[in-house]
């Protein structure tokens, strides 16, 4: 009988590849959702913003387990791509990748790391600033002048002040042509390690290509609006 | 047709090994790959150099020993195809050909590019057969109905020669489609449905133990494989071993 099971096999690391990815496109489809409303309503973001940030569920039970998909999903890419190199120890002379695969799928890696590098300023720029206002000056009111409760929530000005550097702007919608990329393979690719491969895998594909392209590509439209609205 | 081969020549598992340049003259399109090499392998001993050493046996597409990794590609640029069945129409005149092993840890090279691919037998062994033990009273395999779909599943993976361009051409040098191949032929029938769990948690234990790396789902063995095997029967594989596991 295998001693490895379900722990350690290399099946094993793929469906935990998936399952946190489905995790992550489920999150993303909900990020997504809540920052496509500052485009119509500036009023419904701060609101929807404030609730997010406040409410206990989300900020004591669904936040952690995010940051822990999010590290475990990088992590184990990290060791796949390790142990992959190290499956063959000598390279081709001549390796014509392109005839069989495409560039999405040979290069998850570098599309991760890209992502990963925008998620580390992501958090750099947003949530610790965020952490700081509510857990270390005990700030959770979200008013734009804590003292003036007629100043209003804070949230929509705040990202709006965001998008308003160009190079930050253009950081921003590279990193999300990446993670089209990254979808691009990595929605479908979820699917097939999850053993789904029927006669839905050819729709499901279009519609996982349609993902890959509509949500980033929604999330540049939000940072451009508001490039170009302020 | 007048060709540059470009081959991996290495004299045993120890040696480094390094690609060597061979130019060939009157070469006819219409010769297979393993042919021309033929023809290559004459002139070298002629002139007293050692020849290329090579797998083949059958020539005609069904022993999967023809392993070769040609202008990137296992097998070569062609599909559906081992490199036995590759005809030399597929280049032009004046082209430059690499030839290399099947590189893989799993896959150790044994000399110039032939590669010891006994890892498939070992998987083999640890779960890819039906036990058959004598009652005396068996059942007549054709007395048990079957769903032709499954029937037909079960042939198209059966197809698999063992030649390895999967692993080969993967990226990770994964042997996934291979061992979903022969984990499929059996699972998808009666008389292999009884060992299935045993099979797919025994063969994928062993598959790792070999140093093969992990699938990341490129689809690249699907494309390169000379009988045409499916992705289905990864997914397939890992249902089963899900199923299996827990
Ligand atoms: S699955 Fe295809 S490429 Fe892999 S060993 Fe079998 S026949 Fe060869
Ligand atoms: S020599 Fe048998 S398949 Fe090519």
């Amino acid at each position: 009988m295998s001693k490895q099971g379900l722990l350690s096999s290399s099946i094993a690391r793929k469906v935990s590849m998936a399952l946190s990815a489905f995790f992550l496109m489920f999150f993303l489809l909900q990020h997504f959702a809540i920052n496509i409303t500052s485009v119509f309503s500036g009023d419904t973001f701060n609101e929807l913003s404030q609730f997010m940030g406040t409410n206990f569920v989300i900020q004591y039970v669904m936040q952690p387990i995010l940051i822990l998909g999010v590290v475990f999903h990088f992590v184990m890419g990290f060791i796949l791509e390790i142990k992959n190199r190290g499956a063959r120890d000598v390279q081709y002379a001549k390796n014509n990748g392109s005839a069989n695969s495409s560039w999405m799928s040979r290069n998850m890696i570098y599309s991760g790391l890209a992502i990963l590098a925008f998620i580390v300023l992501h958090f750099i720029d947003f949530w610790i600033p965020e952490l700081n206002t509510k857990f270390v000056q005990g700030d959770m009111s979200g008013l734009i002048d804590p003292a003036n409760a007629e100043s209003g929530l804070r949230y929509f000005e705040e990202l709006q002040h965001k998008f308003v550097h160009p190079a930050r702007v253009g950081a921003y919608c590279l990193a999300f042509v990446f993670l089209a990329l990254h979808l691009m393979h990595g929605f479908n690719s979820a699917f097939q390690s999850m053993g789904a491969n029927n006669k839905y895998t050819k729709g499901l594909k279009n519609f996982g290509t349609a993902y890959a392209i509509l949500i980033p590509a929604g999330f540049i439209f939000i940072a451009l609006f508001h490039h170009f609205n302020h | 047709m007048k060709l540059t081969l470009k081959i991996w020549r290495q004299k045993n598992s120890n040696d480094k090994g390094k690609i060597e340049t061979y130019p060939v003259d009157n070469v006819s399109e219409h010769m297979s790959f393993l042919e021309m090499l033929d023809v290559l392998n004459e002139g070298l001993v002629a002139k007293g150099d050692i020849p290329v050493a090579f797998d083949h046996d059958c020539r005609e597409g069904i022993c999967g020993m023809c392993s070769m990794y040609i202008n990137g590609e296992a097998h070569g640029p062609d599909r559906g195809v081992t490199t036995c069945q590759l005809h030399m129409r597929k280049f032009n005149d004046g082209d430059t050909i690499y030839i290399e092993p099947f590189r893989a840890k799993g896959f150790p090279i044994i000399k110039d590019l032939v590669v010891d691919r006994s890892a498939f037998d070992r998987i083999q062994h640890a779960g890819g057969f039906v036990s058959v033990n004598t009652s005396g009273n068996t059942q007549d395999a054709n007395a048990i109905p079957i769903p032709k779909d499954d029937a037909d599943n079960a042939f198209d993976a059966a197809t698999c020669i063992g030649c390895g361009a999967c692993v080969a051409t993967c990226k990770n040098a994964s042997a996934m489609l291979y061992v979903s191949a022969k984990v499929s032929q059996f699972s998808l029938l009666p008389q292999g449905k009884v060992e299935a769990k045993r099979r797919v948690l025994n063969m994928v234990d062993q598959m790792d133990k070999e140093g093969f790396g992990n699938c990341t789902n490129t689809g690249a063995c699907e494309v390169e494989c000379p009988k045409g095997i499916s992705l289905e029967n990864i997914a397939r594989m890992n249902r089963e071993y899900l199923k299996a596991s827990i």
